[in-house]
């Protein structure tokens, strides 16, 4: 065990660990789960030398305020953050901190991580790793099934947060990163009861704006416009889900699944976002309008390869 | 044996093997699902990630940073029905069910709605030998059938907020078990003491796709007993 720790002194609004998810498990009714926006979780474990899927900790909206009561870390920040860091005796480390950038946290010093501008998700590396129990090789929380650190619960008040190693030394690491956070064109493929849509409601469907509501959350996302009109069923014989299925209920409206989606589901699926699209529209806060764009396969193909590109760049300036 | 095999994602394809749900179908699916997960090597060089049996569908997901649909897909086609052996290792459960009224909730109901007496309800669930099409919906949580057509019921109307672990449930062909306490729509007819997923174990499910189940009835005295030694 280790004896270096952070305290919670203040939870956030959804704070959980979360690495790149648990795969091979869902045949027995678990969701992969894993990080909401996954390029910002690689790019903060990259920054702090970490391996890409090494558990970090996720915060939505307001992140927690952690109290270092021992030890010293090396630690990162992604997203669009506003966090500072608080000095014992000293009143601030400096005006203004940086996301995609380490910083040294001294013991005594607190961590304050107050909102997600603009945005929705954001992360917390630490060089060396939080000290996780892993189930079925992975540390991600899916509260919903209470799987993962902490019973499965997001962190609460009071919680001792137990990091591996102790770190004075920041050889110090910044990386640009270009958040597109108002970016709202969202590619789909054809989902596959694609045709239970009627000719009009397709059209309708990519030609109008879907407002996201307050009910979105690491589960779904719930959109409000244009009713679809089902001309099939608007049940299936449940099957297999996976990330990013834009799922029709009854009322016609759709429902984006997110990484802690239902492993089955007998509602028909229009459309799956492809992956290089996944991350954007997880940022993408309650009130905002999203377009749908389709695509072939081959572009979505495409797409998720230009994005490994760019983040291979950035991989490469944080080596350097 | 697919009726079609296509991309549902970028990352994940579905292998449709019909429209019916039955047993003959399901055990293809589960055949398939079983054959990748021996090839071990085949299965990790291609990125398979997750592989999802549902009753007449087998979605897989893979990396796509390792691999294209295009490999997978003809991987996939190239599975043929032959090389199956999902009946030869099927795995055999018998499972304790207490039919108390206490715990059988929904055992007045469906009587009434079916003209069929309690008892009755209870000798033709507890004759069945079950069958696992699929897991879902919580962690370890089997979709057994086939029932008679005697007991088929439709959901509540106004789902439970609370169904309580390890309530036996059914509706329409199939009887399901909740592993924890649970919202659901299905009608409670008995409980078992059995814990049916458990983080600590090696193999936390207790249940796995394909499994063969049969209930046996016990008493609420040696359901007390049976759960309290299980809660020890």
């Amino acid at each position: 065990m280790s004896k270096y720790y952070f305290q919670v002194e203040r939870a956030g609004v959804h704070t959980t660990f979360q690495d790149l998810g648990r795969f091979n498990v869902q045949h027995l009714g678990i969701c992969p789960g894993g990080s909401m926006d996954s390029n910002l979780l690689k790019i903060s474990n990259k920054l702090v030398n970490n391996s890409l899927q090494e558990g970090v900790l996720e915060f939505a909206y307001q992140g927690p305020r952690l109290k270092l009561i021992s030890g010293n870390a090396k630690i990162a920040i992604t997203g669009n953050v506003h966090f500072t860091i608080e000095r014992q005796n000293n009143t601030s480390l400096g005006k203004q901190y940086n996301c995609f950038e380490t910083y040294i946290l001294k013991e005594g010093d607190t961590l304050d991580i107050l909102a997600t501008k603009k945005s929705v998700y954001g992360y917390l590396s630490i060089e060396g790793g939080f000290q996780l129990k892993k189930f079925y090789n992975s540390v991600s929380t899916l509260t919903r099934s209470a799987i993962g650190p902490n019973d499965g619960k997001k962190i609460d008040e009071n919680l001792k947060i137990f990091f591996i190693k102790n770190n004075e030394n920041n050889n110090k690491k910044i990386v640009q990163w270009k958040n597109n956070f108002n970016d709202n064109i969202i590619r789909v493929l054809e989902g596959p009861q694609f045709h239970y849509f009627s000719k009009q409601s397709i059209n309708e469907f990519f030609l109008s704006k879907y407002k996201i509501t307050n009910h979105s959350d690491r589960m779904g996302m719930r959109l409000e416009g244009h009713k679809l009109e089902n001309i099939v069923s608007s049940n299936i014989a449940s099957e297999g889900i996976l990330k990013g299925a834009i799922q029709i209920t009854g009322d016609g409206n759709p429902i984006i699944l997110m990484a802690d989606h239902p492993t089955i589901g007998g509602y028909p699926k229009i459309a799956t976002v492809i992956s290089a699209d996944f991350a954007k529209v997880t940022q993408l806060s309650p009130g905002k309008e999203i377009i749908f764009k389709k695509v072939k396969l081959l572009e979505a193909e495409k797409y998720f390869h230009e994005q490994q590109e760019i983040l291979n760049k950035i991989y490469q300036q944080i080596t350097i | 044996m697919f009726e079609k095999i296509y991309n549902i994602s970028d990352q994940g394809i579905i292998c449709d093997f019909g429209s019916e749900i039955n047993k003959e179908i399901n055990a293809k699916v589960i055949g398939v699902f079983n054959y990748i997960n021996k090839n071990l090597k085949v299965k990790k060089d291609l990125g398979i990630i997750n592989c999802i049996p549902s009753y007449n569908k087998l979605v897989i997901q893979y990396d796509l940073s390792l691999v294209s649909s295009v490999s997978i897909i003809k991987y996939i086609s190239s599975i043929k029905e032959k090389y199956l052996t999902y009946l030869n290792n099927q795995k055999k459960f018998e499972i304790p069910i207490c039919y108390d009224t206490e715990y059988g909730l929904d055992l007045d109901s469906i009587s009434k709605q079916n003209k069929i007496c309690i008892e009755e309800i209870i000798h033709l669930h507890n004759e069945t030998i079950f069958y696992v099409y699929m897991m879902g919906f919580l962690p370890g949580f089997p979709f057994m059938g086939d029932l008679t057509k005697k007991l088929f019921t439709s959901r509540l109307k106004t789902p439970r907020v609370l169904v309580p672990a390890k309530s036996v449930a059914v509706v329409e062909k199939f009887c399901a078990i909740y592993p924890f306490d649970s919202p659901g729509g299905w009608n409670i007819i008995g409980k078992t003491p059995c814990k049916l997923f458990e983080k600590n174990k090696k193999n936390p499910s207790l249940l796995n796709p394909g499994a063969q189940i049969k209930f046996k009835s016990i008493s609420k005295k040696v359901f007390l007993e049976l759960e309290s030694k299980n809660n020890e």
